[in-house]
């Protein structure tokens, strides 16, 4: 069926086992519809022994479902929840290397770092290295507004997350699946 | 005492045992010779079928497996070995067939240095793989072989991968095996919501033009007495797709044929009409659709599946039930209250009536002219005992089989549906009917079809394998000839076969052999290849510009349906 969905940036949240190979499952299915995956951050959660991500990709929400209904197939993935921005509190981490003599000279530092909540890393004769914690706007707003004093080096990390809800989203189907193993043991 | 301090070669073969399985279709090599070495002395608990080549090997696990319900068992060894098996993993994946793949893989030290017949068969293997891991050390095998059934059997079936190191299979382990039993992160028994039970039945009693369209998953959970129960008890048509064949027996007066590309006009016409499709175990592919923007525009659509992510993937649906089709219709089937539609039924029948005069009939009965496909493919149907598989190839001899085989018994069909394999067809047939060795079991192949695996003969010689080939022959491949007829101005580019002498072919595998090119011996041909259990190769010569219809060009809505070269059916008109 023809998908009239608007195209926008959505957050895929996975929850998974620590399996090797994993990501490679997870990150062709994204290929294969060809949708390109803007940011992925895996790491720990609340949960002992439960594995997170955070894929941002620009697609439909329609077309992003169907993503994580396939993503959710894969054996050892937990459970899958598609967010748009207003859903989550979201961050993301940028480091930005600049030379320092431009910087000094125009005695702008002061002035950036408090405009853009931004925080110094390290400094040397060389280079400054500015930290800037913020959403995509922010870190971007940032990276041009030290563009002229003469970038060397820049990372933007994934996005990570938190949703508004109490506990992890996943926390209710760990809860229904624990009952479900218990209950399997017994029967047999 | 049993000694439990084995290789990891004999504690896969142990595992194996204690999950039921009897029999292995496989190729040793290399980096596999270890696990080899150990089934020399199983030989009595494991029956290895030595295939011709590693293709073979799993088309005949799918064709045991699909007719017995038990996953099928593959071993190979590292590299090409298991290269070979991925066309019959996508078409497993495809067809939710439950195979045990079990690959060889060179020594953990030399993984990745490029060493000899490796290949990265886990990353290769991934996407045509329910599951696939890698083992690297032998204590790993029993756990992992247990998961590996668990869940090639459970849910919606389907294919896994267990590529075992070579280090893996000689280092020494303590043994003792444990079924899975259960997994966190994968919950294959959906449970059925009464409310939607009731929202069903309710449906189902305001519908006026109601439809059961039942997929391959009927087959695959055995619900076909609980559909033909809820079918009857509610008076309600029942459609199949390819792969439901057989889940409704052929004669059955509910049973409204077939859906899809090649399907009856009775239910690809309905569709147009119906007010209500219950799609049981089905996935409303392309084929079974046409255009997925103009399919079934009156109808609210209930779709019931084992796998979840199926749901509202191709088709939107009023309704959407995540549920084993067993379950759903045990649970319908108490709710359900006799639907009485006599127009809506009678319009199956007008358009059934419509088809055989216009397209089945001159098949049947021909007066004169080449064989044609449909009326070998009938005749051996009504000389076969009534339980016969009829397994296919791909291509015309599919179509022509599905459309004019007769179906009494569950399990009766066995074709590759989704990936549409050429060559799977005799492998099939052959695992088939070590799977059901009392079941006559019928191949019908085309000529194109048959060399793509033609050296399984060898397997049938070597184990008198007593399957049936109905070699249908028209010197083509028939079904992109058709389409070259039909949509490319008859520009027949690489369609042709120079074909060998099949029969001599078979017989210098010690397999009887039979020609037919006349109408009147047919019959005789017939009861030749049938007057015994033993494999045989019935040769069938097929007039080459033969075509299938009905026919709904690819994509396109089922408003216009192709009877013939030059002749349309306008269902809505």
């Amino acid at each position: 069926m023809t998908d009239n969905n608007p195209i926008k940036l959505y957050t895929l949240c996975l929850y998974s086992e620590n399996t090797v190979g994993l990501v490679s499952r997870v990150s062709v299915i994204f290929t294969r519809r060809c949708v390109n995956i803007e940011s992925i951050s895996v790491g720990a959660c609340s949960i002992e022994g439960v594995t997170k991500w955070v894929i941002t990709a620009k697609t439909s929400r329609r077309a992003m479902e169907k993503i994580a209904a396939q993503v959710e197939r894969c054996i050892d993935v937990l459970k899958v929840f598609v967010f748009d921005d207003e859903e989550i509190i979201y961050q993301e981490v940028a480091i930005y290397k600049v030379a320092t003599a431009p910087l000094l000279k125009e005695h702008k530092i002061e002035e950036i770092i408090r405009k853009h909540s931004a925080r110094i890393l390290d400094i040397t004769d060389e280079y400054t290295v500015i930290e800037k914690t913020g959403h995509y706007s922010e870190t971007e707003a940032l990276l041009a507004t030290l563009k002229p004093y003469g970038l060397k080096q820049f990372e933007r990390s994934g996005r990570v997350i938190v949703t508004k809800s109490t506990q992890e989203a996943v926390t209710e189907f760990l809860e229904i699946q624990s009952q479900r193993l218990a209950n399997n043991t017994t029967n047999s | 005492m049993e000694n439990n301090h084995i290789s990891g070669a004999e504690a896969l073969l142990k595992s194996l045992i204690c999950e039921g399985v009897d029999t292995i279709f496989g190729y040793p090599g290399g980096q596999i010779i270890s696990v080899y070495d150990k089934l020399y002395d199983y030989t009595d608990q494991l029956h290895h079928i030595l295939v011709r080549h590693e293709q073979g090997a799993i088309h005949a696990a799918q064709g045991y497996a699909r007719t017995t319900g038990r996953p099928g068992v593959v071993i190979v060894t590292s590299g090409p070995g298991a290269t070979n098996v991925i066309t019959g993993l996508a078409d497993a994946l495809m067809d939710n067939t439950p195979i045990v793949v079990i690959s060889g893989q060179v020594a953990s030290d030399f993984l990745g240095t490029d060493a000899f017949q490796e290949a990265d068969v886990v990353a290769m293997t991934q996407q045509a793989t329910k599951w696939a891991i890698q083992i690297r050390r032998p204590e790993e095998i029993p756990a992992a072989v247990a998961r590996a059934f668990y869940i090639a059997s459970t849910g919606r079936p389907g294919p896994v991968v267990l590529d075992i190191a070579k280090d893996a299979q000689v280092g020494m382990m303590d043994w003792s095996h444990e079924r899975c039993r259960a997994i966190r992160s994968y919950d294959p028994c959906p449970k059925i919501n009464p409310q939607d039970i009731d929202e069903v039945a309710q449906l189902l009693e305001t519908a006026k033009k109601p439809m059961i369209i039942a997929g391959h998953g009927v087959m695959i959970a055995n619900a076909e007495k609980s559909l033909l129960e809820v079918a009857e008890k509610g008076n309600i048509p029942v459609a199949t797709t390819l792969l439901g064949l057989s889940t409704i027996p052929s004669d059955h007066p509910l049973n409204k044929g077939m859906v899809g590309m090649h399907g009856n006009l009775g239910p690809n016409s309905a569709s147009l009409e119906a007010d209500l499709i219950i799609g049981v175990g089905l996935r409303f592919d392309d084929r079974v659709v046409g255009d997925f923007n103009a399919y079934a525009p009156n109808a609210r659509i209930v779709h019931v599946d084992i796998e979840s992510a199926e749901l509202n993937r191709n088709i939107k649906t009023f309704k959407a039930i995540h549920a084993d089709a067993d379950d759903f219709f045990k649970a319908l089937s108490e709710k359900i209250k006799p639907t009485n539609n006599p127009e809506w039924l009678a319009k199956f029948d007008t358009r059934d009536k419509f088809e055989t005069e216009k397209v089945i009939n001159p098949i049947l009965k021909p007066a004169e002219g080449p064989l044609h496909m449909g009326e070998v493919i009938r005749a051996v149907a009504d000389a076969a005992p009534k339980n016969a598989i009829c397994v296919t190839d791909v291509g015309q001899n599919q179509m022509f089989a599905a459309r004019y085989f007769r179906y009494h018994a569950d399990k009766s069909f066995l074709s590759s549906g989704g990936l549409g394999t050429m060559g799977f067809g005799l492998p099939a047939a052959m695992g088939a009917k070590i799977g059901a060795p009392d079941r006559t079991v019928c191949l019908f192949v085309g000529d194109g079809g048959l060399q793509m695996t033609i050296q399984e003969l060898g397997t049938i010689m070597a184990y008198n394998i007593g399957v049936k080939i109905i070699l249908l022959n028209n010197d083509y491949l028939g079904n992109v000839r058709q389409w070259q007829e039909l949509f490319f101005n008859s520009r027949f580019s690489q369609t042709p076969l120079v074909n060998p002498d099949f029969n001599k072919i078979a017989e210098a595998y010690g397999i009887r052999t039979g020609k037919v090119t006349r109408r009147e011996d047919l019959a005789d041909a017939i009861a030749d290849m049938l007057s015994d259990d033993k494999a045989y190769l019935l040769n069938a010569a097929i007039g080459s510009d033969e075509m299938i219809f009905p026919m709904i060009a690819a994509g396109t809505s089922y408003e216009k349906i192709m009877i013939s070269k030059n002749e349309n059916y306008f269902p809505l008109k």
